[in-house]
């Protein structure tokens, strides 16, 4: 026991530091994409306050009110769109007389930390759990997509950006209606990477990119990009193409929060589909 | 001095997350300025006051840039290989007792070799394991390349700025 503890602290600092890069390494582990949420997260309120009041004093203080109300006018005018209601089925009776049933709900959100130069990027945003704010919510601004939440406290909610490694969003080029994936290769923050779309469809540059809504998390059509080059690699089946995107994730400022309120049941039932014949 | 090093600290997580996460430079560059408070401890200080305190700096920068472990890793990993790195260096010049690491005392040459090396044992740890794996080589080399650049940059003008007042 003695030899044991003279041999401990003899190599103490190698031992030390062991322990604590696997502590580290535990938490990258536990922190990182779509873990549930921890003891110890980065979205908490302390942080979160902070880089909050600091993103408050940047603000532009004249402009400050005038963009939440505009940012909530917004949310308010996306709630009465439309497309925020899917149509029950007309060819029975109704025991509601509802024609349409809401399917998407915005809420408005300040970003008070972004990130775009490193290779997997988070924004954090000023709601939380008691605003309605769950993991796996869509995040947009009225000019595109920008990504989805990956872990709720209380007050603040952390997003995984487009520009993500782990990013991996079902979009459709407009024109052709083809169904690809939109991810970021890392490089430039403006150019995303839209995979998957066969060959023999049609692809032009200038072609608008928006999200297919076969996710469940946004809704269809949401602006993504125009398609700036596309190529096909060697041995593939597949265009490889780089989207411009239209929001400048540098300067994002107030973001939606958009809601799917059937996702549950939508991922119940894909969650089901094994068991048809 | 222990003050001193308590109130290094403070400033350079409040520098990093405040001032210089906020700052877009553009294209790969992120800079890790508060690598600057592992390389001023001092030459006396116990191997694991250095791992700790390294491993405090790296995660208190976490908590801020929601990137929770990874520079805590960085961080730690860097204090690792600091005492290894101050023996190679060690033919240049003697450490007599009292010395601080920095340019006033051991000249530019020394100071630059040092930082030079901490600085990219640091970036290196920190875009490797953010990618998590070798897959995009060539492009987490050019990040670290370019971070570290910047982050040198950053570390030699605080030498100048400060070292002074000391």
């Amino acid at each position: 026991m003695k030899n044991l503890f003279a041999f401990l602290w003899k190599y103490h600092f190698f031992f030390l530091f062991v322990l604590l890069e696997l502590f580290s390494f535990f938490l990258v582990v536990r922190n990182s994409y779509y873990q549930s949420s921890v003891i110890v997260s980065s979205t908490n309120r302390i942080t979160g306050g902070i880089l909050n009041t600091y993103s408050g004093i940047t603000d532009y203080f004249s402009l400050r009110k005038a963009n939440r109300i505009l940012a909530e006018e917004n949310a308010d005018f996306y709630n009465r769109l439309s497309g925020a209601f899917i149509a029950t089925d007309t060819n029975t009776f109704f025991l509601n007389d509802t024609l349409y049933r809401r399917q998407y709900r915005y809420y408005a959100a300040k970003v008070i930390s972004n990130t775009t130069s490193r290779r997997n990027n988070y924004l954090m945003i000023n709601k939380g759990k008691v605003h309605g704010i769950e993991r796996e919510m869509g995040v947009a601004t009225s000019g595109g997509i920008v990504g989805q939440v990956v872990e709720v406290s209380d007050y603040f909610s952390r997003v995984m950006s487009v520009l993500n490694m782990h990013s991996k969003i079902s979009v459709r080029v407009k024109s052709s209606g083809q169904i690809g994936t939109l991810i970021w290769n890392g490089r430039d923050y403006r150019i995303g990477t839209l995979i998957d779309i066969p060959t023999h469809s049609k692809l032009n540059i200038g072609d608008t990119v928006v999200t297919s809504g076969f996710s469940h998390i946004f809704p269809e059509g949401i602006r993504v990009g125009t398609v700036q080059d596309f190529r096909i690699n060697p041995g593939d089946n597949f265009f490889t193409a780089d989207i411009s995107y239209f929001v400048d994730y540098n300067r994002i400022y107030h973001v939606f929060v958009i809601q799917n309120l059937f996702r549950k049941e939508m991922n119940e039932l894909d969650a089901n589909k094994n068991h048809t014949p | 001095m222990i003050g001193r090093n308590i109130i290094r600290f403070i400033l350079l997580t409040a520098f990093q997350v405040l001032v210089i996460n906020h700052i877009r430079f553009g294209g790969y560059v992120y800079p890790m300025v508060y690598v600057y408070f592992i390389l001023l401890l001092p030459f006396e200080t116990p191997g694991w006051i250095l791992l700790l305190s390294s491993f405090a700096m790296g995660l208190g920068v976490d908590f801020f840039s929601g990137t929770l472990g990874l520079n805590a890793a960085a961080a730690t990993f860097t204090a690792f290989v600091r005492p290894g790195v101050l023996k190679l260096l060690k033919s240049e010049k003697e450490y007599e007792p009292g010395l601080q690491p920095g340019i006033r005392d051991l000249g530019f040459r020394w100071f630059f070799l040092y930082a030079l090396i901490l600085i990219t044992v640091h970036h290196s740890a920190l875009f490797f394991l953010e990618v998590f794996g070798f897959s995009e080589i060539f492009q987490t080399l050019y990040r670290i390349g370019i971070s570290s650049a910047v982050t040198l940059v950053f570390v030699i003008l605080m030498q100048f700025i400060f070292s002074k007042q000391d």
